[in-house]
């Protein structure tokens, strides 16, 4: 018998063949996923880019995003900032320094808070919705039916999705960042008595436009992070209810973790010094 | 019978595996112009996996698919729309677009792809509608507000609505009571023989293939292990043809119970 052989077959060494097997069987099943996903991006990317370009899809994405995910990302924003007003009050007043609320309340909501919250809520209600419908277009065989339609399913389907996301989040998140400082001045002028003009000129004051312009990219790139994560996850479901199920969840999941995660380094992009 | 000029669609060594199962391993098939092939084969036997070999939305190991002469089984960009340009298919579920109304579905490659526009291709949707049976009130419905029988014929109105020359039929019948699988399998023939179109139908209900066949293949364990006229199919002399076409327990087909 060959040493190899003789090797392999030692019975002591098997657990620790068996654990190499999977790690193997795992570290190949990761690249694989990497390669795939990698091949989604890059084909969506250049289909975005790429004519035929199907107006009446972008319209509706665009309708989808804009308009149903309004209510939901203002709500947010309203009571985020209304909160944050009476946390900030409550803190700061322990050493004298209440009239810092309008600045905080500013400069968390159009730098952190905005952004990341409508993300958040955006991947909950468009990226699930996403995932969904592609989903079950999959499994259906919608989705071949495209091919054979001659449409191409990228350029149909996940194009718009994608640049109504990157195009529409910041939009959301400009009036996000609206809505939120408006609830911190309700809260500060009408329960903790703070002067509405001051807060205003606090607020105004500190502000840059940099604070704003960080926020809105952010937004774009969470935008882009959730339609995209939707459309993988939906175009990629296998089995039936119980694989549409598992795209969702995975979409939201996958979408709010990158969502935080990029988070703090396009944080450190912008204000690390 | 078609007369038998150069094949209009030839696959020689098809082969396809999902991980380390096979799923066709070594198709060899040819349909003459004209021609209605039926592909008959148990469940997981490959046979819509061969279909959408030859669509190229299952890309293939190896192997060649050959549709006019040309091979097109790694043609990509605007060759391969212009292949699938002369395709149309009518899936098993029917795969109707369930966001759009019937109309919309019946005319989205006229639409889509050649940039019909919206009456006239409306108009050109109600006249297919009319062709599988169905009146101009149906239109405007949406998918599921139609029976699976209904929804079936919309989807062979939105297969044939751009006068493809290939046409592939995936199980047309499955799921429908044997009156309404036998107006289906007039329709199939009425539109094939009406467009002049080659067909490939893969089924397992016998009374569809004896129906709408010229020819008969069938499919086993991802190889073609017999084919002849549909006046052959009922004495070929091969013992898991007769098996299938009887629905045999017993016989050299065992069944695969777990799917792969």
């Amino acid at each position: 018998m060959p040493a190899s052989s003789s090797f392999v077959a030692n019975p002591l060494l098997q657990p620790f063949l068996r654990l190499c097997q999977q790690v193997g069987r795992a570290l190949l099943g990761f690249l694989q996923g990497l390669g795939q996903f990698s091949f989604f991006v890059l084909r969506a990317f250049s289909h975005c880019l790429r004519p035929p370009f199907y107006f009446g899809q972008w319209l509706r994405q665009f309708w989808d995003i804009g308009y149903y995910c309004l209510p939901v990302v203002g709500l947010t924003a309203l009571f985020s900032g209304m909160v944050l007003a009476l946390q900030s009050y409550s803190g700061f007043s322990r050493f004298s320094a209440e009239s810092v609320i309008a600045t905080v309340v500013a400069l968390s909501i159009t730098r952190e808070l905005g952004p990341v919250m409508a993300g958040l809520m955006v991947a909950g209600r468009i990226g699930a919705s996403i995932a969904a419908e592609l989903g079950t277009m999959r499994v259906t065989e919608q989705i071949d039916a495209l091919t054979t339609l001659s449409t191409n399913p990228y350029k149909y389907l996940v194009a718009p999705r994608v640049v109504a996301g990157v195009l529409l989040l910041p939009v959301l998140v400009f009036i996000a960042d609206i809505i939120g400082i408006f609830g911190g001045f309700v809260v500060s002028v009408y329960k903790l008595n703070f002067n509405a003009a001051t807060y205003i000129d606090q607020t105004w004051y500190y502000l840059e436009v940099m604070d704003v312009v960080s926020g809105l990219v952010k937004a774009s790139v969470f935008g882009f992070i959730v339609t995209l994560m939707g459309c993988y996850f939906g175009f990629h479901s296998k089995g039936g209810a119980q694989g549409v199920g598992a795209a969702t969840t995975h979409a939201v999941v996958a979408s709010s973790i990158l969502i935080l995660i990029s988070n703090y380094f396009l944080t450190g992009l912008f204000f690390s010094k | 019978m078609p007369n038998h000029t150069n094949p209009k669609i030839i696959l020689k060594n098809l082969r396809k595996a999902f991980g380390n199962k096979p799923v066709l391993n070594g198709v060899d098939l040819s349909i003459e112009p004209g021609e209605s092939l039926v592909v008959i084969g148990g469940s997981g036997s490959g046979k819509s996996v061969m279909l959408k070999c030859i669509l190229g939305i299952v890309e293939a190991d190896k192997g060649s698919v050959r549709i006019d002469g040309v091979e097109t089984l790694h043609i990509t960009g605007k060759k391969r729309e212009a292949m699938l340009d002369r395709f149309g298919m009518l899936f098993q579920g029917s795969a109707l677009f369930d966001s759009i109304p019937v109309w919309r579905n019946v005319a989205f490659k006229l639409m889509q792809a050649r940039g019909v526009k919206g009456d006239e291709a409306k108009a050109i949707a109600i006249k297919k509608l009319a062709q599988v049976g169905l009146g101009k009130e149906v239109a405007d419905l949406f998918p599921a507000e139609l029976s699976g029988g209904m929804q079936k014929r919309v989807s062979l109105a939105r297969a044939i609505a751009a006068d493809p020359q290939i046409i592939f039929f995936d199980e047309p019948t499955t799921g429908l009571d044997p009156i309404m699988a036998d107006v289906i399998n007039d329709l199939i023939l009425q539109c094939v023989h009406d467009l002049g179109a080659t067909a490939i139908s893969i089924t397992h209900d016998m009374a569809s293939a004896h129906k709408i066949a010229d020819r008969v293949a069938m499919l086993y364990q991802g190889q073609i292990i017999w084919h002849g006229s549909k006046a052959e199919l009922d004495h070929s002399g091969n013992a898991y043809v007769d098996q299938f076409i009887h629905g045999r327990a017993e016989g050299p087909i065992k069944m695969q119970v777990l799917k792969g």
